[in-house]
């Protein structure tokens, strides 16, 4: 009997102990916030154009932690879609239409002689990219521009495009092969075929 | 001379040389092309900037492009002759893409210019004379094109055991470098030794592969008879042992880590072409202008060596060797394992490039197309790094792209040794080169978004920042203002003290003017905000927000007084009636008007406490509770008023109380208007900022707007005419002067009203176009027909009030509004003509997109744009028309009245007036030309509309017409009234 109550015993000690150990990491160790949020931001572009109908990326991150979709970025495009998916084991789903297309990465510019010097677009570009103070000619860091489209529609006069990051030379990087059964042209020089044809 | 020794490195293959061909002829020096193509990127790192402009003339050698940053390089002109341009250029890059370049037209007469060798190098500093070689253009040969001086400035990293110079020159066909080594044996050598005193390298050792005899023997002799330490390794023929880590490890045994560099582990390497244009650039001050480049191929008749010039096009060498077009199937720069095909033979020769190969289709033919993998394992075999092709494969197709890192894919030499060796005749090196570039590309990606949430969250904090510290400007005002507020407070209340009905009617009186009074101050005070937001006066808006907030809360202060005022009435006048008559109804509304006075008197006590702290949102929680019941028991109360008035037939007080009930009702509805004007204004201001607003209304959109304004206008207008027939019963009682004062007030009120719902919906209009929503949606949603109801209604009371204003009674007054409306006209003119513009602007932009689409004429015909644009200039004409003639009309009865009221001092004004008028009607008389002549243009361009165009320019005619006899009219008018002066 003194055997029974004494492995009760040392267990009810064992368990008091560990719980108190744990209870103490809990309050020690806690994560403030929730570290998914912050995970799935960092797959998000960062472009904070809002077309998701949240006021920025992290909102979005937050909201798809609570259960929002995630197929609604459309900076981001497939990629992140399944980077989202993959982080959060969802099936990858195509970009939702309504919040805009995949498009090619533009930057916004200014048409220097049309600005007016409103500041309106500086106020409305997320990332301090825009140059400028009032009655003075604005202009776009283009570097630093994410080509969220916010400062297009707050110009009075029309003097912002967007434009499209064109490729150079420095940007351009290979294709990917057409895949099995396809030929091109631009690929390795010499293959199998030239050592026949000697 | 000592021979090293020699380890091996993994995999390689042994592909057919094919060197023979190009060793035939001796090294040959093709003439002068008729232009120079000078790429500012020949090299790793950051384009060159050119230094000079085009027409400059330049001479032989001198120095075009500096270098832009550490890792860059210098430009030198080839030739003497002209800049002929600094233009986008195809370029020899795989892409096929243009890049900036130099063109320079050769004179011919190849003069150098003032050449300064570095004849002390050996006794200068080392940084000086990589400084020099930096200045002579010098980069890295081999392949890669790394600048120089940053190679050599990097090898003291830790200490280098080994100075490799690489001549092993393994990929097939090339033999530029063979043939360097048999030209300039002796200048190789001596560049060698002044790189290895650049250095201060004690092993130095040459890697050369054992098919170039020749070059060997040559190099033998020279080290033998300079009695050189310099040693020559003679490596086995081995694709790739050219490669920089294969040589390392062939003549080192160690392998250069993972993602490290040679200079990692003590070992420098050099191309062979690099230490002879180090030679030169010192001991004769040559930039490097030209280099050896291998002809060859079976498109090609003499293939050979050529020391050629650079930025020689391609076409021009091939025409040298005597090229065979029909023969031509590929052009490749670089050799057949890492070269790459051109698409045109007009990308010039850049430092870096060291073959052309001409090849035949038989030499070269098609790649065969791509099977699936069979696991054979020979790409693993054949592969010099030593990775795992097969499963980089894998990763690669399904874009698993940090499993391939983790397979080490960025230590894959693009050797191409893995896609020679596989049957499968799977491209490899193509998976592995795109994958290695969306890896970089996602990298970068990573880092700009990292940057952009870093500013982001920056500029966040900072708007936060800004917001806190204007809010403790806000409170600390506040502290230091409070007497401001509680005076007005303690005034009102003591006026509102008195119960009896006459004075409370009296009171309200009071008190309107005086929320009057703080209305427009705020105004003032907002429109002076809304100026220093403008013009960025920080401080100034941050002293006018304050006075702002406070003029806001002393007008809710008197609001407040003021929507209980009339509540004091309907009770007091109903107690009158109570009393007056016994009816059932008597009872219950005597408990109603207790509890309404309760909650009244709880109201007013809690309304203190808040002004005693503002912050407190319980309280004003309560308030917003104990008005909501106060607003139902005096709802309870008025019924049972109106009931107990009708049981006891009381007539006299009965339509005072509806009338207040009214007032109340209305005063409600107005400040709610008011606010929408408030918030309205905001908008407008941006509106008039856009003088041609660029998504703007078309015609329809306008005129459909207008129904839906219509309800709220008819829910507001409603009461008004109740409140109009109470109050006429009413009004009877009170002077006569007093009602003028009211019935302008009312009709500033309505005014102001309809203002506000012309607003809104124009808002609403704007809110759904940014939605994206097309015209369409736009169209059939009711806000254009409310927009276009509420125009009219404004209008209507515009003139309304014009009309009033001429009225004898206040006609001291009436000019100024007279002048308001004049100018709010006016302005609102010019909208609707920015709008028109706009529009006009849009269609045709549409239009030129759709062209740009490529959609033909007739498709662009379909689309419903051009039949936009032609309704939009028709109303832009129209427009234009109006706005010359209602200007006129707006001022003729301005005119007439000044003339009735005050006939003797009015001759001044008419005359400007009239000479006014007459300008607008030679305005718009020209404006009718113009458009006259705009649309003729049109009809010769588009001859297919000419029924449309012709009816047009008949109506613009018309409008001419009828302008220009107005025009006359008035001229004569003005002639008539100088004569009589």
């Amino acid at each position: 009997m003194f055997t029974v109550l004494l492995a009760i015993g040392i267990l009810v000690l064992l368990s008091l102990i560990f719980g108190a150990i744990l209870g103490y990491a809990n309050v020690r160790f806690h994560v403030e916030g929730d570290p998914i949020v912050d995970q799935i931001d960092a797959l998000l572009p960062q472009t904070q154009c809002g077309q998701c109908g949240h006021p920025g990326c992290r909102p979005y991150a937050e909201a798809i932690a609570n259960g929002e979709a995630i197929n609604h970025c459309p900076p981001g495009g497939q990629a992140t879609i399944q980077a989202l998916a993959d982080l959060l084991d969802v099936e990858a789903v195509p970009l939702d239409g309504d919040h805009g297309t995949e498009s090619a990465k533009r930057v916004a510019v200014i048409r220097e002689d049309e600005c007016i010097g409103c500041t309106k677009c500086i106020q409305a570009c997320p990332v301090d990219a825009i140059l400028g103070a009032a009655k003075q000619m604005h202009t776009v860091i283009a570097d630093e521009c994410t080509g969220c489209d916010l400062c297009v529609e707050p110009c009075p006069v029309d003097c912002i495009d967007m434009v499209e990051v064109g490729v150079t030379a420095k940007t351009w990087s290979w294709d990917k092969p057409q895949g099995i059964a396809a030929t091109s042209l631009n690929i390795i020089a010499t293959d199998r075929q030239a050592e026949v044809a000697h | 001379m000592q021979t090293a020794n020699i380890f091996s490195f993994h995999g390689g293959i042994h592909p057919p040389e094919n060197k023979a061909q190009s060793l035939q002829l001796p090294l040959g020096r093709p003439s002068l092309p008729s232009e120079l193509i000078l790429p500012l990127g020949q090299h790793i790192g950051q384009s060159s900037r050119p230094l000079v402009k085009v027409g400059d003339k330049v001479l032989k050698g001198e120095t075009i492009a500096i270098n832009n940053g550490f890792l860059s390089s210098f430009l030198h002109a080839p030739t003497s002759g002209t800049i002929a341009a600094i233009e986008e250029r195809l370029i020899a890059h795989p892409s096929g893409l243009s890049d900036l370049c130099i063109i320079l037209t050769p004179d011919g007469n190849e003069t150098w210019t003032t050449l300064e060798p570095l004849n002390n190098w050996q006794n200068i500093c080392k940084t000086d004379v990589l400084a020099y070689l930096s200045e002579m253009g010098i980069i890295g040969m081999g392949g890669a094109g790394f600048p120089t001086q940053v190679k050599l400035q990097g090898a003291h990293k830790n200490p280098l055991t080994h100075f490799i110079i690489n001549a092993a020159e393994c990929e097939p066909y090339i033999t530029a470098d063979d043939m360097l080594i048999r030209e300039k044996t002796l200048e190789l050598v001596l560049g060698i030794e002044m790189l290895q005193h650049l250095v201060e390298a004690d092993n130095v050792i040459i890697g050369i592969e054992d098919n170039k005899p020749t070059a060997i023997a040559a190099l033998k002799t020279v080290l033998t008879q300079r009695n050189s330490k310099i040693q020559i390794a003679v490596v086995p023929t081995k694709y790739p042992s050219g490669g920089e880590k294969q040589l390392i490890q062939l003549l080192t045994g160690k392998e250069v880590p993972s993602g490290q560099y040679p200079a990692d582990i003590g070992v420098l390497c050099q191309n062979v072409g690099t230490c002879v244009a180090v030679h030169d650039a010192i001991t004769q001050g040559k930039p490097l202008i030209s280099r050896f480049t291998t002809l060859t191929g079976d498109a090609l008749k003499s293939p050979q060596n050529v020391e050629v010039l650079l930025g020689t096009p391609v076409e021009h060498l091939l025409e040298y060797a005597d090229s065979e077009p029909k023969k031509l199937s590929r052009l490749i720069m670089g050799g057949p394992m890492m070269g790459y095909t051109l698409d045109s033979a007009a990308v010039p020769i850049v430092k870096t490039s060291n073959c052309i190969l001409a090849a035949s289709k038989k030499e070269l033919p098609p790649p065969a197309p791509e099977q699936a993998c069979i696991r054979c394992g020979m790409c693993e075999q054949a592969c010099p790094a030593s990775l795992l092709p097969q499963q980089l494969l894998w990763f690669s197709k399904s874009q698993e792209f940090e499993k391939a890192e983790h397979h080490n894919l960025f230590d894959c030499i693009e050797c191409g040794a893995c896609s020679y060796v596989c049957p499968s005749s799977i491209p490899l090196v193509q998976y592995y080169r795109h994958t290695k570039s969306s890896i970089r590309e996602a990298r970068e990606a990573n880092v700009k978004s990292d940057l952009a949430k870093q500013r982001f969250e920056a500029r966040k904090a900072r708007q936060e920042a800004e917001a806190a510290e204007k809010e403790a400007k806000r409170l600390a005002r506040q502290k230091a203002a409070p007497s401001k507020a509680t005076e007005t407070k303690k005034a009102a209340p003591a006026k509102a003290a008195p119960t009896a009905a006459p004075t409370t009617n009296d009171e309200s009186k009071k008190l309107k003017v005086d929320v009057a009074i703080a209305k427009s101050k705020l105004k003032k005070l907002q429109k002076q905000l809304l100026e220093a937001q403008e013009n960025e006066h920080v401080e100034e808006i941050n002293s006018l927000q304050l006075q702002v907030t406070d003029q806001e809360k002393a007008l809710a202060s008197l609001e407040d007084q003021l929507s209980k005022l009339p509540t004091d009435a309907p009770i007091s006048v109903a107690d009158t009636a109570a009393k007056a008559n016994a009816a059932p109804a008597n009872d219950e509304l005597k408990k109603a008007k207790v509890d309404v006075a309760l909650i009244g008197v709880k109201l007013k006590k809690l309304h203190k406490q808040l002004t005693e702290t503002p912050d407190d949102e319980e309280l004003k929680d309560k308030i917003a509770t104990f008005e909501a019941d106060l607003k139902a028991a005096q709802e309870t109360v008025s019924k049972l008023g109106a009931t107990a008035a009708s049981n006891a037939n009381t007539a006299t007080p009965e339509p005072k109380a509806a009338a207040s009930d009214e007032l109340k009702k209305l005063k409600i509805d107005a400040a709610i208007a008011k606010a929408a004007v408030k918030k309205v204004e905001k908008a407008l201001k941006k509106a008039e900022e856009i003088d041609a607003p660029e998504i703007e209304a078309i015609r329809q959109q306008l005129q459909e707007a207008q129904q839906r304004a219509d309800d709220l206008e008819k829910a507001l207008a409603n009461p008004e005419t109740v409140m109009q027939k109470a109050e006429s019963t009413s009004a009877k009682a009170e002077p006569a002067t007093n009602l003028d004062a009211d019935a302008i007030k009312k009709r500033k009120i309505d005014l102001a009203i309809a203002k506000a719902g012309v607003k809104k919906a124009e808002k609403n209009i704007q809110l759904l176009k940014e939605q994206g929503k097309d015209e369409a949606e736009i169209n059939a949603s009711e806000w254009p027909s409310k927009l276009k109801e509420a125009q009219d209604k404004l209008a209507a009371l515009e003139k309304e009030q014009a009309a009033e204003t001429t009225t004898p009674p206040v006609t001291t007054e009436a000019s100024a509004p007279g002048a308001n409306i004049d100018a709010d006209a006016a302005k609102k003119r010019k909208i609707d003509l920015a709008i028109a513009k706009a529009g006009i602007k849009k269609a045709e932009k549409n239009i030129q997109l759709l062209k740009d689409q490529g959609k033909d004429e007739s498709e662009i015909e379909a689309s419903e744009w051009p039949k936009k644009l032609i309704e939009a200039q028709q109303k832009l004409a129209a427009l234009e028309a109006e706005e010359t003639t209602p200007a006129t009309s707006v001022s003729t009865p301005v005119e007439k009245t000044v003339d009735a009221v005050a006939d003797s001092e009015a001759k001044a004004e008419p005359e400007m007036d009239l000479a006014n008028q007459i300008k607008k009607e030679k305005i718009a008389i020209a404006l009718a030309k113009a458009q006259i002549n705009k649309l003729n243009k049109r009809l010769e361009s588009s001859p297919e509309e000419a029924d449309s165009i012709n009816q047009e320019i008949a109506s613009t005619e018309q409008r001419l017409q009828s302008a220009e006899i107005l025009l006359e009219k008035l001229i004569y008018s003005q002639t008539n009234m100088q004569e009589n002066r």
